[in-house]
């Protein structure tokens, strides 16, 4: 668990964070949202020490990030960044995540096996010999993950994962973010993306200026208009389409915020219908 | 003659044991707002490399059959030639701008193109003023948001008035309302100017709507080409569908709505209304 409480931070005089309050609970996804320069990669640097607040605090498991290393903060939580160049440096695909797993104090044998079952998962042992920097975009932001979740952190923090990644690489990411989830991890997700937030978050706050302007439960946020126009976000598809239908008459029961669940509130509300419409003629 | 004509163009990067591009054929003209999708490592970007030259004059490999632009031949026109017809935007505009200044940057093409220095200001206070960036043309590029770096990009491509725009994924980086502004502004290029755009992009709820023609490949292939709807229903699986599109599939097949390709949410927001009111 990750607890932010009231944190301000400036870059060179210019205030970023101001005020931020927020939990990262394990077990669930939470999606930061904002636009560029809101102030989400600051929050996050914090979560691992790489800044440290200078009003508030921030409790990683319940230690305070001043009194850590970043080393020690970094096995609780992975982060990766937006640019997957900026945390590649090894010579090889396969030393890149050897080399992350020695730093975490794991023996040679255990790290050969986890890296090979790691580079299978993310596709990428065919590559295990090529220098990073021969992959594609997409491959190498799947490296930086892949090194990260090797270690096996209690919650993973994810920049802009689908900034440039095809339809197969954006289902494999939400692929692996239920399944850490179901882990038990916690998984923050920064993201623009309304339409993956939709997808993968159980939870989404709102970041505007440097502050955290609505937080709470996915089907809430994702639909609320002010709040979205307020952080220069647009409503996904799906719960617009939910909003039209309310204005043309049609009120769904839920909040639906994906095709499948819109799918199965129309046929509730068909089902709806069709028994008021039998009783209806029963009566008469 | 069309703007873009590529006759059974295939190229295999050297090196390389199979073809980035196997066999295309294509041909775009003017006015047209062509979506260019398909999975990493399709060939879309080798496919805009043909298009500014970059292959086969930079990238050494391959190359064969016809590719024309603009009328010229590719392979024996120079790329600054070249340039002067397609304007080229990289995903990252970032390593595009390196000058101190909006305005700077925006001239730097035009007096590289050897104009005298009156047509270069005359069409520098044009550019600022169509695009909408003169309050900040004293700003540097790198203090900019990623969606006015990205409009910077294309105004200074656009300054030297070319007939063809082509964008590599324009709006990875942006926030959804930033990347609906771009669109908008190639949108209008089309419209307003003729230009041919060609636009690679993944994010099809966005995009899709803007586009005249959606070309999808695969293993460097064309797999589908033709009006966005249709080639969508042809290339969903592959590429993906935006999210009302899957609904309006999942409500078809048990026979609740319509037939129809919808791409928006007012779209099927109707679609269904219009279904059920009865």
């Amino acid at each position: 668990m990750i607890i932010v409480e009231d944190v301000y931070f400036s870059y060179e005089g210019l205030p970023v964070l101001k005020g931020v309050t927020l939990t990262v609970r394990t077990g669930e996804v939470l999606a930061i949202m904002g636009e560029n320069g809101a102030g989400k990669t600051t929050l996050i640097k914090h979560f691992i020490g790489l800044l440290k607040p200078e009003r508030g605090r921030v409790l990683v498991f319940g230690v305070d990030t001043r009194e850590a290393s970043v080393a020690q903060l970094a096995r609780h939580v992975g982060v990766v960044f937006q640019n997957p160049d900026h945390q590649l440096f090894a010579e090889s695909v396969e030393e890149e995540v050897l080399f992350t797993l020695k730093n975490m104090g794991y023996l040679p044998d255990e790290a050969r096996a986890v890296c090979e079952r790691v580079l299978r998962l993310f596709e990428l042992d065919r590559y295990r010999d090529k220098s990073p920097y021969s992959l594609s975009v997409g491959e190498r932001k799947r490296l930086a993950i892949a090194a990260v979740v090797s270690y096996d952190p209690d919650v993973l923090v994810l920049d802009e994962p689908t900034a440039g990644q095809d339809f197969f690489n954006k289902s494999k990411i939400s692929k692996l973010i239920f399944r850490l989830k179901r882990q038990g991890k916690g998984v923050v997700v920064v993201t623009h993306d309304v339409e993956f937030a939709a997808q993968v978050a159980d939870r989404v706050a709102l970041m505007v200026d440097g502050r955290i302007v609505r937080e709470g439960p996915a089907e809430d946020v994702l639909t609320d208009p002010a709040a979205l126009r307020q952080a220069r976000l647009i409503m996904p598809q799906i719960p617009t389409v939910a909003a039209l239908l309310e204005a043309g008459g049609l009120k769904l029961p839920r909040k639906p915020l994906l095709p499948g669940a819109l799918y199965l509130e129309l046929l509730d509300l068909l089902n709806h219908r069709w028994r008021n419409h039998e009783q209806g003629s029963r009566h008469l | 003659m069309a703007l873009v004509e590529l006759k059974r163009v295939s190229f295999r990067y050297a090196g390389s044991d199979r073809h980035a591009l196997d066999n295309v054929t294509l041909s775009a003209e003017q006015g047209e707002f062509v979506l260019l999708v398909g999975p990493s490592g399709c060939g879309k970007s080798t496919l805009l490399r043909v298009l500014n030259g970059l292959i086969p004059h930079f990238y050494e490999g391959d190359f064969e059959g016809e590719a024309r632009v603009a009328g010229l031949d590719v392979r024996s026109t120079p790329t600054h030639v070249l340039a002067r017809h397609v304007g080229m935007v990289f995903q990252d505009p970032e390593n595009q701008l390196f000058l101190s200044s909006v305005e700077r940057e925006i001239a730097f093409g035009l007096e590289n193109m050897g104009l005298p220095r009156a047509e270069v200001k005359r069409r520098v206070r044009e550019v600022l003023k169509e695009f909408n960036l003169e309050s900040i043309k004293d700003r540097a590029p790198y203090e900019l948001s990623g969606g006015q770096q990205q409009k910077v990009a294309i105004a200074s491509v656009m300054a030297l008035e070319p007939e063809i725009l082509a964008i590599d994924e324009p709006t990875a980086n942006l926030d959804p309302l930033s990347a609906l502004e771009i669109l908008s502004l190639v949108k209008r290029l089309v419209d307003e100017k003729g230009v041919l755009a060609i636009v690679v992009e993944h994010r099809l709820e966005l995009t899709l709507m803007f586009a005249t023609r959606m070309v999808v490949m695969h293993n460097g292939r064309i797999l589908a080409d033709g009006a966005p709807r249709e080639a969508l229903l042809r290339s969903g699986s592959l590429v993906g569908y935006p999210p009302v599109t899957l609904a309006h599939l999942l409500l078809k097949r048990k026979g609740l709505i319509d037939n129809g390709v919808p791409l928006t949410s007012e779209e099927l927001a109707s679609m269904v209304i219009r279904k059920w009111a009865k």
